[in-house]
């Protein structure tokens, strides 16, 4: 059989299918066909290229180009021009955002060069539904020697030895909890993977199962022989029908296969992994809420102790881990916990995704090694902050976490140092800020959530967080008092210490952080009554400079409540009874004569 | 697919599996070199077509897993054509014309495995790429 020459690899990432890759990939086999390709040109849809910015990707190999927004209409020119004869499409190049230059290459992506994938390798790379092309990249290596190579309390130790930290926020070292999980008696033991992924703005967790599902199968029947279970689940959200789809195909390849299931590479060890679809409540992230529901009961959290490992689905030994953690697992059982190590730092190990959002240029999905600043994120691989706006803090740690202001953007990123900045990693979810967000209303936005989905067991978190959020709505909307201040921080330490699950005592955070690092801004708030960032309308006025108005008119003809009068070649006027502050006069006018106090 | 029955079939599995994955590997390789088939229309009436799949199925055959193929466009050479351009990591790259398919074993041979320039194919005086 003739081999392929070119191969076209198309995202099929949530992100880029959304942006119509599917309709992409049809053309591209229909056009191929058509011209007599079909046998040198191969067209494969992969897992998430993390650069969904600028979706949808098509990466033409073997020469790498990697060409951006591509649409149906310039599936024709792709063809007729680089893959006959050679010439790349330089309009659907990469443009570098800074020096304006395009890009050919993937590999001189500023986004790409300082990004190490571990749990991501084959994300991009390589079609997540075919089970051959996982084989290829080494996959389920690690499993076959494990089995017939290796004993429990070695595949144990490597994981340990190798320092890795739960990748689901907590930092808790895997090797650690696989270890409590099989000294736990009990002759039934559980593996349970956390795809619970429910942080506003962060996808982590998805890509990598929708890119390459068999590695968090893998890892989890390695836990399964470690710890000595043979079942396992993978607890994972309805909201993520790409995720579960693949997740679905690639279990029935592995049986298929006999990486799952009795007599796994005919030893004796026996291990099948079911789906459990989550309703996507925030909560059931937390590992005993989660097993509750897996239960089949309402989706609470209980008290710790007794910990899963020791009694946890339905009342066994059970072990959670998130689905990144278990992502990184085969490959550091495949080359050693001296190999992970060399990546990271000592204490935090390895690499660690990042779901890159907000006011910044390369929206998109980051592996970077633990321990590079937050400078390096946002401004070399996140290519700075859009539309040439200052930045001013990076949201870490999601709902629970805090933000960074611009003082520690040389800050090392690990577990520790996000802590002692009162933040914290969480899943992953890093959300970028620029001079136009305004602290008070971030915390709110955050603290509407957890209040939103706080189950309601506990009084401190069903209460006390409600209470929070009114007294952020009272600041936000010019009602607020210096008292205010201090309440919210007392209360916020309240919360903090006695919720019953992560999700209360996590919950604060926001308000917490903003309150330490833009103390200013809140006494603005309160005291002067106005929003220095602009975001709260209620504290937003707009006003028309009688000098710099040359009476053009666009004012008046955009303001949905014809709030704004006045004669044509004459200084207008904003009527403040009837403005409504949605700023579309201020985006409007050309000679500068609107301003925002 | 009948099932894997221990690790030694895993790793023929996956020998195979590579093996059809054999370009997309290459195109990751650090000391990836490259060889660019100038296929203008000049180049393709002079069989640079044949050329080319030549390349892919010595390259294939003989598992030389850092190297890719790939097509450029007319490179000015039409009086040479078809010519390959070998592009070494640190290295100048070398311009071959009039590399027909029966010299592009020639090519693979001296030059990427014994590292002997092919002294008579050689297209004098390049021109250094427009930076």
């Amino acid at each position: 059989m003739a081999k392929y020459k070119q191969y076209i690899l198309v995202c099929g990432g949530t992100g880029c299918t959304s942006s119509g890759s599917n309709d992409i990939i049809d053309l591209f086999n229909k056009t191929l066909e058509a011209k007599n390709l079909k046998n040198d040109v191969q067209v494969v849809r992969t897992g998430c290229f993390g650069f969904c910015e600028q979706g949808p990707i098509v990466k033409v190999i073997p020469d790498n180009t990697f060409y951006v927004r591509v649409t149906e209409k310039d599936v024709e020119e792709i063809i007729t021009e680089h893959i006959v004869k050679g010439r790349k499409v330089h309009k659907l190049l990469y443009e570098e955002p800074v020096a304006k230059e395009k890009i050919e290459d993937s590999k001189s992506m500023p986004f790409y060069k300082k990004q190490e994938r571990i749990a991501l390798r084959n994300a991009g790379v390589i079609n997540p539904e075919l089970m051959e092309e996982y084989i290829a990249h080494d996959g389920y290596m690690a499993l076959a020697n494990a089995l017939t190579n290796m004993t429990q309390d070695e595949v144990i130790k490597t994981v340990l030895d190798s320092g890795l930290r739960g990748r689901g926020g907590g930092g808790f070292p895997t090797g650690l909890k696989w270890s409590f999980a099989r000294k736990a008696s009990g002759t039934q033991k559980y593996v349970v993977c956390n795809a619970d992924e429910g942080d506003p703005g962060a996808f982590m967790d998805r890509s990598v199962l929708e890119g390459d599902p068999n590695s968090v199968i893998e890892g989890m029947a390695l836990a399964g022989y470690a710890i000595g279970a043979n079942k396992g689940y993978v607890y994972i959200r309805a909201e993520y029908p790409l995720a579960v789809e693949r997740l679905k195909i690639a279990l029935a390849q592995a049986r298929e296969f006999g990486f799952l299931g009795n007599n796994i590479l005919g030893t004796d060890f026996s291990f099948d992994i079911e789906i459990r679809l989550g309703a996507g409540a925030f909560v059931c992230g937390e590992e005993t809420a989660l097993i509750h529901s897996i239960e089949g009961y309402r989706g609470e959290p209980t008290t710790k102790p007794p910990f899963p490992a020791n009694s946890g689905l339905f009342n066994k030994p059970t072990l959670i881990n998130n689905v990144e953690t278990f992502a990184n697992v085969a490959i550091i059982l495949l080359k050693g916990s001296d190999w992970y190590r060399e990546r990271g730092t000592e204490k935090s190990p390895g690499t660690k995704v990042f779901a890159l959002a907000g006011a910044i240029n390369n929206v998109g999905l980051v592996e970077v090694p633990m321990g590079i600043t937050l400078r390096e994120i946002v401004f070399e691989i996140g290519g700075g902050i859009r539309n040439g706006k200052k930045f001013k803090a990076v949201q870490t740690g999601g709902p629970s976490g805090g933000c960074i202001p611009s003082e520690y953007l040389d800050t090392p990123i690990d577990f520790d140092n996000l802590s002692a900045l009162g933040s914290m990693m969480g899943s992953g979810g890093m959300i970028v800020m620029d001079e136009d967000t305004c602290m008070a209303d971030i915390s709110k936005f955050y603290l509407q959530f957890t209040v939103e989905e706080s189950c309601g067991k506990c009084s401190p978190c069903r209460i006390g967080n409600v209470r929070l959020l009114e007294m952020l709505e009272k600041i936000t909307s010019g009602r607020g008092t210096p008292d205010d201040l201090d309440k919210m921080k007392s209360l916020g330490k309240v919360i903090k210490d006695s919720s019953l699950c992560g999700l209360g005592q996590t919950a604060p955070n926001p308000i917490l952080s903003t309150l330490h690092y833009f103390e200013n801004e809140y006494i603005a708030h309160v005291q002067d009554k106005k929003c220095p960032a602009g975001a709260c309308k209620n504290l937003v006025r707009y006003e028309i400079n009688k000098d710099k108005c040359v009476g053009c008119t666009a004012c008046a003809r955009v303001c949905p409540v014809e709030a704004i009068k006045g004669e044509i070649k004459k200084p207008h006027e904003i009527d403040q009874d009837k403005c409504i502050k949605c700023g579309a006069c201020y985006a409007t006018c050309r000679f500068g004569a609107i301003s925002k106090i | 697919m009948s099932k894997i029955k221990n690790i030694n079939d895993l790793i023929k599995l996956k020998n195979a599996a590579q093996d059809k994955l054999f370009i997309r590997t290459a195109a990751d390789s650090k000391s990836k070199i490259t060889l660019k088939v100038a296929m203008g229309t000049c180049g393709i009436a002079a069989g640079a077509k044949e050329t080319y799949n030549k390349l892919v199925e010595i390259i294939d055959e003989k598992k030389l897993n850092n190297i890719v193929v790939v097509q450029t466009g007319c490179m000015g050479y039409c009086h040479a054509e078809p010519t390959v351009e070998v592009n070494e990591p640190g290295k100048d790259s070398i311009l071959y014309g009039k590399i027909t398919s029966e010299k592009a074993a020639d090519l693979i041979e001296k030059h990427i495995l014994n590292g002997e320039l092919l002294q008579d194919s050689i297209v004098g005086e390049t021109h250094q790429r427009a930076e």
